[in-house]
């Protein structure tokens, strides 16, 4: 097989490497995922198999979270990571989705988030008579300040520094596995390629002299 | 049920085969080749990387950023069909000791997802200088025209070292560590551990002669199995093309049940269980070779009881269950601040090791006996689910952009910029070594529990010992070492309360040694072939006849003696005494 033809076999053009098209089969392997897949619905994708397929349509339809409790996730992952010059927020990326559907697929998520949520609420409530998400945006900020710097808390804060420890690592995982996030943090592979060592001024720069050190 | 019936096949053919992993696939390939009529069984569904491959997928195209599931245990993207746990198809243990057991159905097996590394044993292998466990009846000089063979049929990454006990193949060029590997190079060396060029059965250049398989392009995830065959799978580098020869017919979703035997006690083929259509089967072959993998072909052995074979097929000996091991495997991980804010490039490179350091000590006198190899990893890989998991554990410990050190956490427009930092300066460092083969380390049927076919299942009895839990400290010692002299933050390391990081038996999947080779009839199941010492149409090539394994991944083994007992059969049906 020359390159050609491997980027033929990938779904690629010769000529646009780079942009990935769905590679589709008209074969008997492809019968794998299309079984369990619903009549109107566009060709199964083959990598999947028919019981996944079905969990991942359930888990989609499933809803976790109530309103209130959404509007405040899209709060507070738009605090941890908000707009700047570089890219979109985290509610621009979708981040209150990816965590809507990551509680349905990792059920361990579940009480904590819902808790700490409730948690950060009554703690709004005692503080500024208000849910967090009625809070001000300064009185957010404030509160956010309280849970956000573990070696910096008050003990009486660790709930809710746990529960914004996960907030977090949700936010910047579901930000930054998103084609937004992808693009931010500059990930420029999952393109065919030659890999032929680090590149020459990268090496000088931290001071190794050829490709093998 | 009232029209359950056993459907028998009249077609006898030359071979049966039980499963289309390493060692099922090359004995499929090399005895389709050689015009033979083979049926290959396959307990999974058909499988072609080119056709049900993941490859090239971005994160955001699966639901979970392409974390794991309880169907895809190594991540959304990952090309196993099957996982630690069946459904419907359990395993038990025994005396509340340990083992997790990977399974795979699907044209391929495990090969579609491994990590494609490589390794020969060596001649210590197969002969100790210690004495400490049985020899194989096969030498190092038996087995390296067979690795050769393989070497260049499927091709292999790697450099001629010269070492003692790592012998040297037939390499392509390696691809070049990444930036973190050669910090990780740097530091090892100078914690004095070895460390040379990845073996990895990539093609990192086109095989000559092969028109079905393309070059690496170097995309990082031979995990999702290859649309190119850039790598070695049985499915895409054997099976599929022993189909192509019109001599190998595979009958996918069969999950084989035992092994037929006539009054003679010769084997005459297999019945299984069609997971389609629920109804069972025999089909016939002159002769059948198992290649299911090392606890499954136990498993069938055990499970096949006639009365020339009371105590299982080809268990006169009662060595078929035991010996089982694993490899050892413990981990550590860490970063390198000289690493934050580093320029971007596409750094996927392989899906295997890049660098790795073959066991460096030799026979020095250590509180353990033999020794392990380190995988290393680390590079700009793509972001997925995990990623910048537990930022205020890093961010605290290093100056910021202005040089003031930041408190550890926070939110906002710096944290933002603090993901940008740390993104690819992660390390990863994984020891694989020797466990030893132990007579009561060993699987068994157990007698109380079937699957949902109505099988009798796998129980297990496996417990790690001082050599093995010794061996996972020094690899922690040597890690931490490593991590020191390279300038990096480790993370926290494995002490005594975890067995020093030591995994569960079962977790590294190198399992081998249940249906053991070997020159006593009383003391081994199979001959230096591979052939069973009480059945000689029977034959078992996947890792279940290993004696001991080395600290080495067995794929390349599994190949070399399936390759070796392929043509041993050939040989013999031309003297006609199979």
């Amino acid at each position: 097989m020359n390159r050609r033809e491997s980027l033929k076999a990938l779904g690629i053009g010769a000529v646009t490497t780079g942009l990935l098209l769905d590679v589709s089969c008209k074969t008997d392997t492809k019968k794998l995922a299309e079984d369990n897949a619903p009549k109107d619905a566009p060709a199964a994708d083959p990598s999947r198999k028919p019981d996944e397929i079905e969990r991942d349509n359930k888990l989609e339809a499933e809803k976790f979270f109530n309103d209130h409790e959404m509007a405040t996730i899209t709060v507070l992952v738009d605090i941890i990571i908000p707009k700047d010059e570089k890219s979109g927020s985290a509610s621009d990326a979708k981040v209150p989705e990816f965590i809507a559907f990551i509680v349905n697929d990792m059920p361990e998520h579940q009480t904590p988030l819902r808790g700490g949520l409730r948690w950060l609420d009554l703690q709004c409530l005692q503080r500024y008579n208000a849910s967090f998400r009625e809070a001000t945006a300064a009185q957010q900020i404030e509160m956010v300040t309280m849970i956000a710097y573990p070696k910096k808390a008050k003990p009486e804060m660790a709930q809710g520094v746990s529960f914004f420890n996960r907030m977090r690592d949700l936010t910047a995982t579901g930000f930054f596995s998103s084609e937004i996030g992808v693009k931010d943090v500059g990930y420029v592979g999952n393109t065919p390629n030659q890999w032929t060592g680090v590149p020459a001024d990268v090496l000088k720069a931290h001071g190794f002299s050829s490709i093998w050190g | 049920m009232s029209d359950l019936q056993i459907k028998k096949s009249s077609t006898i053919y030359d071979v049966v085969i039980v499963g289309s992993g390493a060692g099922g696939g090359m004995a499929g390939y090399v005895l389709a080749n050689a015009g033979l009529k083979v049926l290959m069984l396959e307990a999974g569904p058909y499988f072609d990387p080119r056709l049900n491959s993941a490859q090239l997928k971005n994160s955001w195209e699966s639901p979970r950023r392409g974390a794991s599931t309880n169907t895809r245990n190594f991540g959304d993207f990952d090309a196993a069909f099957g996982g630690w746990s069946l459904d419907g198809e359990p395993y038990t243990t025994k005396d509340g000791t340990e083992f997790e057991w990977f399974r795979s159905r699907m044209l391929g097996g495990r090969t579609n997802h491994w990590g494609r590394i490589s390794l020969r044993m060596g001649p210590n292998d197969f002969k100790s200088k210690d004495g400490l466990t049985a020899d194989w009846p096969i030498t190092y000089d038996d087995v390296k025209p067979f690795y050769d063979k393989v070497d260049r049929m499927i091709g292999i990454y790697g450099t001629v070292e010269g070492l003692e006990n790592e012998p040297d193949g037939i390499y392509l060029p390696p691809p070049a560590p990444r930036l973190n590997e050669l910090y990780i190079k740097k530091g090892a060396q100078k914690a004095g551990v070895t460390v040379i060029a990845g073996r990895g059965s990539i093609l990192t250049q086109a095989l000559p002669n092969n028109k079905d398989r393309g070059a690496c392009f170097y995309c990082g995830q031979c995990n999702r199995s290859c649309k190119v065959y850039g790598d070695f799978s049985s499915s895409s580098c054997l099976v599929i093309p022993a189909v192509k020869t019109g001599n190998l017919k595979v009958i996918a979703n069969a999950m084989a049940r035992e092994v037929l035997t006539d009054d003679s006690g010769l084997a005459t083929g297999v019945s299984y269980i069609n997971k389609d259509d629920m109804q069972e089967y025999q089909v016939k072959g002159k002769i059948v070779i198992l290649g299911a993998s090392a606890c499954e072909s136990a498993r069938l052995l055990l499970n096949s009881k006639s009365s020339n074979h009371p105590g299982g097929l080809a268990n006169s000996s009662g060595v078929v269950g035991k010996y089982l091991h694993d490899s050892t495997g413990s981990g550590a991980s860490g970063w390198l601040p000289q690493l934050l804010d580093r320029k971007r490039y596409n750094e996927d490179g392989v899906g295997s090791v890049h660098i790795y350091s073959p066991w460096w000590l030799g026979n020095k006198k250590l509180d353990f006996p033999r020794g392990y190899h380190i995988e290393y990893g680390g590079g700009l890989h793509m972001p997925g689910y995990g990623f910048g998991g537990g930022i205020q554990n890093m961010n605290g410990k290093v100056a910021g952009r202005d040089g003031k050190m930041k408190e550890a956490g926070g939110f906002g427009v710096g944290l933002k910029d603090d993901y940008r930092r740390f993104y690819g300066v992660g390390i990863g460092m994984s020891g694989r070594g020797t466990a030893i083969a132990r007579e009561d380390n060993y699987c068994e049927i157990d007698p109380e529990v079937v699957d949902k076919f109505g099988i009798p299942v796998l129980r297990f009895h496996y417990k790690w010992a001082a050599e093995e839990i010794n061996q996972a400290k020094h690899m922690q010692d040597t890690f931490q070492e490593i991590m020191h002299q390279m300038g990096a933050i480790a993370d926290p390391a494995q002490g005594k309360e975890t067995n020093y990081g030591l995994e569960a038996p079962g977790v590294i999947i190198h399992e081998v040694g249940t249906v053991r080779m070997g020159d006593d009839p009383k003391k081994s199941a199979l001959n230096k072939y591979c052939q069973a010492h009480d059945c000689n149409n029977l034959f078992v090539v996947d890792a279940a006849p290993f004696v001991q394994q080395g600290d080495k991944n067995a794929t390349w083994t599994i190949l070399a003696l399936s390759m070796r007992t392929a043509e041993y059969i050939l040989a013999q049906r031309k003297k006609l005494n199979v």
